[in-house]
């Protein structure tokens, strides 16, 4: 039969959308690394993904008993996205991003279960072998990506420490062991989809991802994140390749690809290794100290305490005000107090910057994020390089919720477990204002040098209500005010 | 699955592509940009798709495609909707472009 114009159209058709689809795609990741174009290429990526959905209806004619699972599937999961989405508030973000992620993990592994226990749709012998080996990694890179997301997204958001357990070596034996397993299950699996073998390779990389993820420190978290949002590009590649997708493992590899670089760059930034994020335990945490959490006060000698009127009155005379936030400022939500503050001292003349360290926050680009959300005009957050040949000429220096990224050890102490860590070099400055709750250990759970430097003053508080005093401190001193003549 | 070796190729390319596509990025966007790319990992959704469309009246594989493009699509929503939550806050006061922490562009 001699195929007519339609048909040629409608079979062509698909390819032409997957491949506007790959195009758009790749145009979205790539202007999503410019400030300029990044939230159209947000949009350009979103269109492209919604292009690639209403192709793939196109081509596959869903029969009308699977559009109820679709409607369902479609309802439930995009009024679920819609309101994380609008509610979860800026400082959660990267825990949010790990639950996205892991349900993104989740869903590849799904598919994977679904063909591997009713039947594949390969037709001859090598293409049964390639199907149920895609069964297996999708399965293997799907779980271990659910439940390390979970395990990360548990930690960030405080429900979960790290047991102690999990520094001893006995986790090495622990998760090699079921590395072990959930290889047999790889092996096992094609001669037997939907046997023990499946079972067997899901607990076991289920398992694995707990084990792997749970004894890393909440100071590594980001870069865990980031690998397993790698991860989950990856599985969903292995799921293109279950179900014979050619767009879902160009996008699963790029996203795969992607991930990884920005694992990288993190790394990098902090100083780390991605082996010693993965393999060397929780920072701190070698001496059998106490992980993040509390720490002890007793190792500080000499620390200077003083008042929010001190502060305030160096700060009416200072020429030049650096503020370092970090992550406390954010669980104050103190952004707002701060930036009020800045005002106030911008309009007595006094030059403000924000110094910001590359993993100030909770992952790169986070206190960006936050500090944007509270109205800080864009121009006055300076990177580290930018910043660190600035200190000597700053009058003051407010740290505010940072702890390890201004440690001034990471640079002179080669036994501090942070040493090689780059660092805001503060202590250059003429004076420094810590605002800190108590003098509980940084996240890291490492004693701080520069809380005992001459220069240094303790502000003890929560950051909010400290400079709320700091501003009605000022404003008492005649700051801000219409000059008088 | 035909033309597996075909799917090699495609699998190789796409790994480069992405390698390439982010080679320089500036430290404030790490954070919008992996909340992207995880949004974009989510097209997952297709393979979810396929599950339900093949699944030939078979209720338990009706049911595993519909949980697992919720799953899916919640990734996807969620993801790309907070990623516009976190980009629509980069805004440029006086719209002077090119200028505070965006160095490596």
């Amino acid at each position: 039969m001699e195929p007519t114009v339609i048909d040629t159209i409608s079979g062509v058709l698909p390819y032409a959308v997957d491949l506007v689809a790959v195009l758009l795609l790749a145009l979205g990741i790539k202007g999503l690394a410019k400030v300029r174009s990044a939230r159209s290429a947000n949009g350009l990526a979103a269109l492209a993904l919604g292009l690639a959905v209403l192709g793939l209806l196109f081509e596959l004619q869903p029969p009308l008993l699977a559009w109820l699972g679709i409607a369902v599937g479609a309802a439930a999961g995009g009024l679920a996205g819609l309101l994380t989405a609008r509610r979860v508030p800026m400082t959660a973000m990267p825990q949010t991003v790990a639950l996205f992620n892991g349900c993104g993990g989740m869903a590849s592994l799904l598919v994977a279960l679904g063909v591997a226990l009713y039947g594949g749709v390969a037709a001859d012998a090598g293409a049964v072998l390639v199907e149920r080996l895609s069964i297996a990694i999708s399965v293997f890179v799907g779980a271990i990506t659910f439940t390390g997301s979970l395990v990360a997204m548990a930690k960030l958001q405080g429900w979960i420490d790290t047991p102690g357990w999990t520094q001893s070596r006995l986790r090495h034996a622990v998760n090699i062991a079921l590395a072990v397993a959930a290889l047999v299950g790889v092996v096992a699996l094609p001669a037997d989809p939907g046997g023990a073998a499946l079972w067997l390779l899901l607990l076991a990389s289920g398992l694995l991802g707990v084990g792997v993820t749970l004894p890393i420190g909440g100071a590594d978290m980001p870069v865990v994140i980031s690998l397993l949002n790698s991860y989950s590009g990856v599985a969903a590649a292995a799921a293109g390749f279950v179900v014979g997708s050619q767009l879902l493992i160009v996008a699963g590899a790029m996203v795969g690809a992607a991930g990884l670089i920005l694992t990288q760059v993190m790394c990098t930034a902090m100083n780390r290794s991605l082996l010693s994020v993965l393999f060397g335990g929780a920072l701190g945490a070698a001496g059998g100290g106490k992980v993040g959490g509390g720490g002890d006060e007793a190792g500080y000698t000499s620390i200077t305490s003083c008042s929010p009127e001190e502060c305030a009155l160096a700060l009416e005379c200072a020429e030049r005000v650096v503020f370092v936030p970090g992550y406390g400022l954010a669980v104050a939500q103190a952004q707002h107090a701060l930036s009020e503050l800045a005002k106030l001292l911008q309009a007595n003349g006094t030059e403000v910057s924000y110094a910001i360290h590359p993993v100030a926050g909770r992952m790169p680009g986070h206190m960006n994020v936050l500090l944007a959300e509270a109205d800080v005009p864009y121009e006055q957050l300076v990177e580290m390089d930018a910043i660190n040949p600035e200190f000597p000429r700053t009058d003051v220096v407010i740290v505010l919720g940072a702890n390890d990224v201004v440690n001034p050890d990471a640079k002179t102490d080669s036994s501090s477990p942070l040493y090689g860590m780059p660092v805001l070099e503060v202590d250059q400055a003429r004076q420094v204002f810590v605002v800190k709750r108590s003098l509980g250990a940084g996240y890291a759970g490492i004693k701080n040098a520069l809380f005992e430097l001459p220069q240094t003053a303790m502000l003890f508080g929560d950051a909010k209500v400290v400079l709320n005093g700091l501003a009605s401190e000022l404003r008492e001193l005649g700051v801000g005010r219409v000059k008088a003549a | 699955m035909s033309g597996f070796s075909q799917a090699l190729w495609v699998l190789l390319l796409g790994s480069l592509l992405g390698l390439e596509l982010i080679g320089k990025v500036p430290p404030t966007l790490h954070t919008p940009l992996m909340s992207g790319a995880n949004a974009i990992s989510g097209i997952t959704v297709l393979a979810s798709l396929t599950l339900l469309a093949r699944a030939d009246g078979n209720p338990a594989l009706l049911l595993l495609g519909a949980v697992s493009l919720g799953f899916a699509l919640f990734n996807v929503v969620g993801g790309f909707l907070v990623t516009d939550r976190m980009l629509a806050m980069f805004r440029r006061p006086g719209g002077k472009p090119g200028s505070g922490t965006a160095g490596g562009r």
